[in-house]
């Protein structure tokens, strides 16, 4: 069975339903008091529900689930789920045949907040899948899809090589491409070498 | 996978020779410096006589943060680092970075620009595989073929040169465009290039690829199934070996590839010798394809028109992906709307590539999987970035 | 000149000249090995040490001389300084019977063919030694690879030495020599084939492919490309050679050029007439040196060539192609020149007269 993007918005709908968005993001003040505000005044149409201001990156997309377009962002389907569920996310993709692109993580220091970013590409239907989850900074922990997808493995150890992310289940979180003693993690915002 | 039937079974898949207790097997570096080695990578091998029990790669010899020099630095000043990270093919990933950038900034490239940027990314792609096909030989013991490689490569080079002044690590693409025009003693050499390489190729072919020697000793040999490459994402020919026409310019068509006829070469067999034949039939397609551009490519600007000088990209992140020579090279970038990226991930297919070593390895003979490794094409900078 | 003529200070002269001979050959070989390799890859080879690279091998001499001689903590140190030594002496002791013209000879002896193999067989131990004393698990693996791939190639090569043998009926080198007389289809190659002097069908009509099998049997016992297992240096760095520098690692080099030379002498003798001329004439003094000369280099050209046009086979299958293809075949060629060569007796046994 060849996977589609509606065969799959339904998948994830039952995975993610609607009410049980990402984590609210912690408390930025600055970011939530100018985001009524000013933009109100200069906005002529009703903006689609995909609204980043062009200041500080805010909320996460409203809709956990959003089809994009792959000429303006270069995937399909952008999938946001919590953290725990992103096992569960890659099983559901692992059926479908999908095969796993890249893990990344990035440091969203202003909103105390790491972001993980599994990207999925089809060997034989052309559709991308993105699932991205969020974590509190302070705790950045999340269940491991090596079990799932071998491959993930490597990019796992790199991702918490550089940014401290414990993936929970993982056989080997040793530093990969650092030095085997390294005790620091130089993706991080707020990294002094 | 075709069976072999002079293959000498690992200790323990015979019942007559059973594998060696944990006691007895030892632990052989292939050490980051060593002539088989394609770069510095180190592989730890736990081996049973010469069959490897385990053998486990060890990256980060050349490890030299491109993703934390992307935070560092404006989009433009980063385009060096790009052809760094391999420099084999280093115009596929500036081709990349540039890609993502006019994604997201919705910035049109001439037609002229996206003709001369398939032609040089496809003259860089034969210019890899030479290099692979020669460094290939030289680890299965034939010394000669490399030289003849290289004299290949060096027209190519010669030619590139002319246009942008480097030899291999080009930064010829710009956001919008190209950094200066093709002009007629490139294209004029570039056809005589194609010429040249057509009977190269099928001389090689000929004493090279049907030598009875290397048939045996790739075929039948580093079975890697389509299921095994779709688990750990290996792409480019080691899936294209296993039977999977998966070609990025296919899937996620970019630049004028969707305008030009070629085809996808695959060979169900998941041997090494599948992964030999998938990228000579990949040269051959890619002088198909520069032969197309050199015809159709047209007059006109070789840059966008209205490319602001301090970049500054919108919000939110951007794929874009490219075949390079060795696979899917996809680079992710996170803007926050300043002039130098949040994030550049680059996702590079000599990682994923390798990853599937260790379980695709095990119970190997020791010059088998080395001739693996060799199939499957590795450069450790783009491993280790 | 009565004084030149004592068998002490001959055999002196001759084991000089032997040295001499053999050193010239592994200093000159490299280069001719250097300049082949780059003329078959389209460059010119060392070209820069005097006119064309002709004095590139003293050069390379005196830096292997220069250099220090490490003998890392933890080997063997009798036998890691033994093994060179022990690699050089058989080559020098197996040309000691070469007839290198018809008078040529520095000891002619009876038996000559049974001593060259002998001493051939020594060359083994020695790498092994060499491998297991260096305390490297890449000179280990290599030293096994090499017992194994000699063991191998022994086997096949003397059973061809057989047939030959049964075909000359006598060990004495000179002697097989002097059968070869009178022109190259008198050479034991194609005389197997027909008895021209005899003017019946010869003792073994497989004789060019037992010349075959023995120059690949040559080729393996001197671990040359495609058989270079042991020292497969895309994989074992150097193999049962990597923990020795300067002149030690000169000396195995030096070996096995030495090995080369002895073996291609050894193909020239027994299949090749030696020192015999092509044309039946001019076989007697220089001139057949200089035969012998031509047809010994030739043949060793043919196995530079062959190094650097071919990839390396997988160790499996160096190993099946000896004991299970050359094996059978080099019995099978035993056997029909047995039968060949009863077959008169045969025939008259059977229809009488």
């Amino acid at each position: 069975m060849k996977p589609t993007l509606e065969t799959l918005t339904a998948q994830f709908g039952r995975l993610v339903p609607e009410s049980v968005s990402a984590p609210t993001p912690a408390p930025a003040p600055v970011a939530a008091a100018s985001v009524p505000a000013a933009p109100a005044a200069t906005l002529a149409a009703p903006v689609p529900a995909a609204p980043v201001t062009p200041a500080v990156p805010a909320a996460p997309p409203p809709s956990p689930i959003q089809v994009t377009s792959h000429a303006a962002k270069g995937y399909d389907l952008d999938i946001t789920v919590p953290p725990q569920e992103v096992a569960a996310a890659a099983l559901i993709l692992d059926h479908d045949g999908f095969a796993l692109d890249t893990v990344t993580g990035v440091d969203w220091l202003a909103q105390n907040q790491m972001e993980v970013v599994y990207d999925y590409f089809h060997p034989t239907v052309p559709l991308r899948v993105v699932v991205r989850t969020r974590l509190p900074r302070a705790t950045p922990e999340l269940p491991t899809i090596s079990n799932v997808f071998p491959g993930a493995n490597w990019h796992e150890r790199e991702t918490h090589d550089f940014y401290g992310i414990r993936f929970t289940g993982h056989p080997n979180l040793k530093p990969f491409l650092l030095p085997e003693d390294a005790n620091f993690h130089p993706l991080r915002k707020d990294y002094q070498p | 996978m075709i069976a072999e039937k002079n293959f000498v079974p690992a200790p323990g898949a015979d019942p007559s020779r059973p594998a060696s207790a944990p006691g007895e097997t030892f632990v052989l570096n292939l050490g980051p410096q060593h002539p088989a080695a394609h770069g510095v990578l180190r592989v730890l091998m736990t081996m049973d006589g010469e069959w490897i029990q385990r053998a486990e790669p060890i990256i980060g010899y050349i490890h030299r943060m491109h993703e934390k020099m992307g935070e560092n630095r404006t989009w433009a000043k980063f385009l060096p680092n790009t052809s760094r990270i391999d420099y084999l093919s280093a115009m596929h990933y500036t081709h990349a970075f540039v890609g993502a950038v006019e994604r997201a900034m919705k910035i049109e490239v001439p037609l002229r620009a996206e003709y001369a940027r398939v032609i040089t990314s496809e003259l860089n792609r034969i210019s890899s595989h030479m290099v692979w096909w020669g460094a290939l030989l030289l680890d299965l013991g034939g010394f000669t073929p490399i030289l003849y490689a290289f004299d290949d490569r060096e027209k190519i080079l010669d030619l590139l040169e002319g246009l942008c002044g480097a030899r291999l690590t080009y930064c010829y693409y710009r956001f919008g465009g190209l950094y200066n025009d093709v002009d007629d003693a490139f294209l004029q050499g570039t056809r005589d290039f194609v010429k040249h390489m057509q009977p190269r190729l099928k001389m090689y072919r000929d004493l090279v690829t049907d030598n009875i020697i290397l048939r045996q000793r790739l075929t039948g040999i580093g079975a890697i199934s389509a299921e095994m490459c779709r688990k750990y994402g290996a792409t480019g020919p080691v899936i294209r070996g296993s039977g999977v026409a998966y070609d990025v310019r296919r899937a996620e068509p970019y630049s004028v590839y969707p305008k030009l006829e070629f085809k996808v070469p695959t060979y169900p067999e998941c041997d090494s010798m599948a992964r030999y034949l998938v990228r000579m039939d990949e040269m051959e397609e890619s002088l198909k394809i520069i032969g197309q551009a050199l015809d159709q490519i047209p007059a006109g600007p070789f840059m966008a028109a209205k490319v602001p000088r301090v970049l500054k990209l919108p919000p939110g992140d951007t794929c874009y992906a490219v075949e390079a020579a060795r696979g899917r090279f996809m680079i992710r970038i996170v803007s926050d709307g300043k002039e130098m990226p949040y994030r550049v991930k680059l996702r590079t297919p000599s990682f994923s590539n390798l990853s599937l070593y260790e379980e695709a390895s095990q119970g190997m003979i020791l010059p088998d999987a080395l001739a693996m490794m060799g199939s499957l094409d590795l450069v450790i900078p783009d491993i280790d970035r | 000149m009565t004084f030149l003529t004592l068998e002490p200070i001959r055999i002196l002269l001759y084991l000089v000249g032997i040295c001499a001979f053999v050193g010239g050959n592994a200093a000159y070989l490299v280069l001719a090995e250097r300049k082949g390799a780059g003329r078959i890859q389209r460059r010119p080879g060392p070209n820069e040490a005097g006119y064309a690279g002709l004095l590139q091998p003293l050069a390379d001499g005196l830096k292997l001389l220069a250099k220090q001689i490490i003998v890392p903590p933890g080997t063997d140190g009798l036998l890691f300084r033994l093994a060179p030594l022990m690699v050089m002496a058989p080559p020098l002791m197996c040309l000691a019977t070469i007839p290198f013209a018809e008078n040529l000879v520095a000891r002619n002896l009876n038996i000559g063919l049974l001593f060259v193999f002998s001493f051939g067989s020594i060359n083994v131990m020695a790498l092994m030694l060499g491998g297991w004393a260096s305390r490297n698990k890449y000179a280990i693996i290599s030293a096994a690879r090499v017992v194994s791939q000699s063991v191998a190639y022994e086997i096949p090569m003397l059973l061809v030495v057989i047939t030959v043998l049964m075909m000359t009926g006598t060990m004495d080198l000179n002697e097989i020599i002097k059968q070869q007389a009178h022109g190259f289809w008198n050479w034991n190659i194609l005389r197997g084939i027909w008895d021209f002097s005899a003017g019946h069908i010869g003792a073994n009509p497989l004789m060019p492919v037992t010349f075959l099998i023995f120059f690949t049997c040559m080729l393996a016992e001197t671990n040359r490309a495609p058989f270079d297992m042991a020292e497969a240096e895309s994989e074992l760095v150097a193999g049962a050679f990597t923990e020795y520098g300067g002149m030690g690692f000169g000396v195995f080099f030096m070996a096995e050029y030495a090995n080369i030379v002895v073996g291609c002498c050894l193909a020239t003798v027994l299949f090749l007439g030696g020192w015999q001329s092509p044309i039946g004439v001019l076989s007697g003094g220089l001139w057949g040196l200089g035969w012998f000369l031509a047809k010994t280099y030739a043949l060793i050209m043919t196995v530079i060539w062959i190094r650097w046009t071919f990839p390396r086979t997988q160790f499996y299958r160096l190993l099946n192609l000896s004991w299970k293809i050359l094996i059978p075949l080099s019995l099978v060629t035993l056997l029909l020149t047995g039968v060949m060569m009863k077959l008169p007796l045969l025939w008259r046994t059977i229809f009488g007269a």
